[in-house]
């Protein structure tokens, strides 16, 4: 086993941090540590927090991470935020409202930017929870962006997703029919301290009531990180919810989804690796050009022959 | 492999507002850098604990009085306490000019004055950076 790996199942900080580096950076070192770290994994629960912009997700991530320490476990947290398409950098802002944490052994706080991936996401993502989960969080929280409408992402990764709303916001609801309406596990009216709340609330209801055949009605659970109310119940609501994926043996499948599409993301960066390394895909191709001009090959019989070694 | 420098910006103390810190973070993204920006009042174990967690490879204080000084150096020490010395200490504000010295031999690789083009910062930046 790697060093690394030895460290990180251990739950070294300095080396989860390293790790995580090493993905985004998509360096190959990493894979040989990926490979042996992934035997050590599968027992974090995994809860994605997204919604409007602004709603409170860091606030609400802090207060829940808050709440999980005070019955022993240990958090891990991924908070993501745009990359700017210009210049490529992006501004990590999470932290902000998790400043109390930073010293808590039992948390580990990770802030990264999307790097050109849509729907909220990061393409490292799922390498980073592997990574948290191998280290021994028993929680891992993870912060989308928050654009709204197209962060559907996150179902294919965590067990649990809550998609936090504030009162208020006129096109709230709305926003929820264009996409967000079929991921909430749980939803969460945050910003509860201040009025509308009540009407937001019935507003999601009488929404809810129109979904016929539910086998599960979603909760609502009405919160304010500022004066930490609802907390909470939110968490009771969490725990319901991971006990009702178990038992309805949706867990299992939801798992199998999150494979999946962490495998076709493996692929996905891999042959985008070998396109965009002209140097590589020159001496590749190469190689068949004197066949298919002395017409010994045709070039779609040398692309099949490319394409089977690569694929291989 | 697709390197990005990763900064944290950090504002210690107690005193008032960030708006500085702020302009700075903004322009390195800008620059394209990842910056890690964590408000006010964080103590020089925070800053060192976040360093740790978000892996940066530039760590940048922003300060508004030489009364910080000790802040600054309580953070020097921690990284190499840590040894986290390949991280780039960097710092910025109103800092006595007879100051400087001393904070350079506590580790501190380079201080911008108030006014500085943040041009210069990140040109710095990118050509220092340890790793
Ligand atoms: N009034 C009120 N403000 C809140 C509450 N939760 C968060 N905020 C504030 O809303 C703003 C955005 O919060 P943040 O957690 O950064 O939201 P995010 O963008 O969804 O992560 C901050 O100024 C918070 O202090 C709440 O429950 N009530
Ligand atoms: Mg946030």
């Amino acid at each position: 086993m790697t060093d690394l790996a030895e460290k990180i199942i251990a739950g070294d900080h300095r080396s989860i941090a390293r790790l995580i580096t090493q993905v985004e950076n998509n360096a190959p070192d990493a894979v040989e540590t990926m490979k042996q770290i992934h035997p050590h994994t599968g027992q974090a629960s995994i809860i994605g927090v997204t919604g409007v912009m602004g709603g409170g997700k860091s606030s609400l991530i802090f207060e829940l991470a808050l709440a999980y320490r005070t019955e022993g476990k240990k958090v891990g947290i991924i908070a993501i935020d745009p990359t700017s398409p210009f210049s490529g950098g992006a501004l990590l802002g999470d932290r902000i409202r998790m400043t109390e944490l930073s010293m808590d052994e039992g948390v580990f706080i990770r802030s990264m930017g999307t790097r050109g991936m849509m729907g909220g996401l990061t393409s490292s993502l799922y390498d980073v929870v592997e990574i948290l989960d191998a280290a021994g969080m028993n929680v891992i929280l993870i912060e989308t962006v928050g654009v709204g409408q197209d962060e559907v992402d996150i179902v294919k990764i965590a067990d649990t997703t809550l998609v936090v709303l504030v009162p208020g916001l006129g096109d709230s609801v709305q926003t929820i029919k264009a996409g967000l309406m079929e991921i909430a596990d749980i939803f969460v009216v945050n910003k509860a301290d201040k009025t509308g709340v009540e009407q937001t609330v019935a507003e999601l209801e009488s929404m809810l009531d129109l979904v016929n055949n539910q086998e599960r009605r979603i909760p609502i659970v009405a919160t304010s990180a500022k004066e930490k109310k609802g907390i909470q119940q939110l968490v009771v609501q969490i725990a319901e919810h991971q006990a009702y994926l178990k038992k309805s043996q949706t867990f299992e499948k939801r798992r199998r989804q999150r494979y999946e599409a962490e495998l076709i993301e493996i692929i996905r960066k891999r042959l985008m690796d070998f396109i965009f390394d002209e140097k590589k895909l020159k001496t590749t191709v190469d190689c068949c050009i004197d066949q298919i001009s002395k017409k010994e090959l045709d070039p779609y019989s040398a692309a099949d022959q490319i394409l089977g070694k690569i694929l291989k | 492999m697709v390197k990005k420098i990763r900064v944290l910006v950090a504002k210690p103390g107690l005193d008032g507002h960030d708006r500085g810190a702020k302009i700075v973070a903004r322009a390195l993204r800008d620059a394209g850098m990842e910056v890690v920006y964590t408000g006010l009042h964080q103590t020089a174990e925070q800053i060192v604990n976040t360093a740790m967690q978000e892996d940066v490879d530039v760590v940048g204080l922003s300060l508004l009085s030489g009364a910080h000084m000790t802040l600054f150096v309580d953070v020097a020490v921690l990284l190499k306490e840590k040894q986290m010395d390949d991280v780039l200490l960097i710092g910025g504000g109103i800092i006595p000019q007879e100051d400087v010295p001393r904070l350079k031999k506590a580790g501190i690789a380079e201080v911008f004055g108030p006014g500085t083009p943040v041009e210069e910062i990140v040109r710095y930046i990118k050509k220092n950076v340890k790793r």
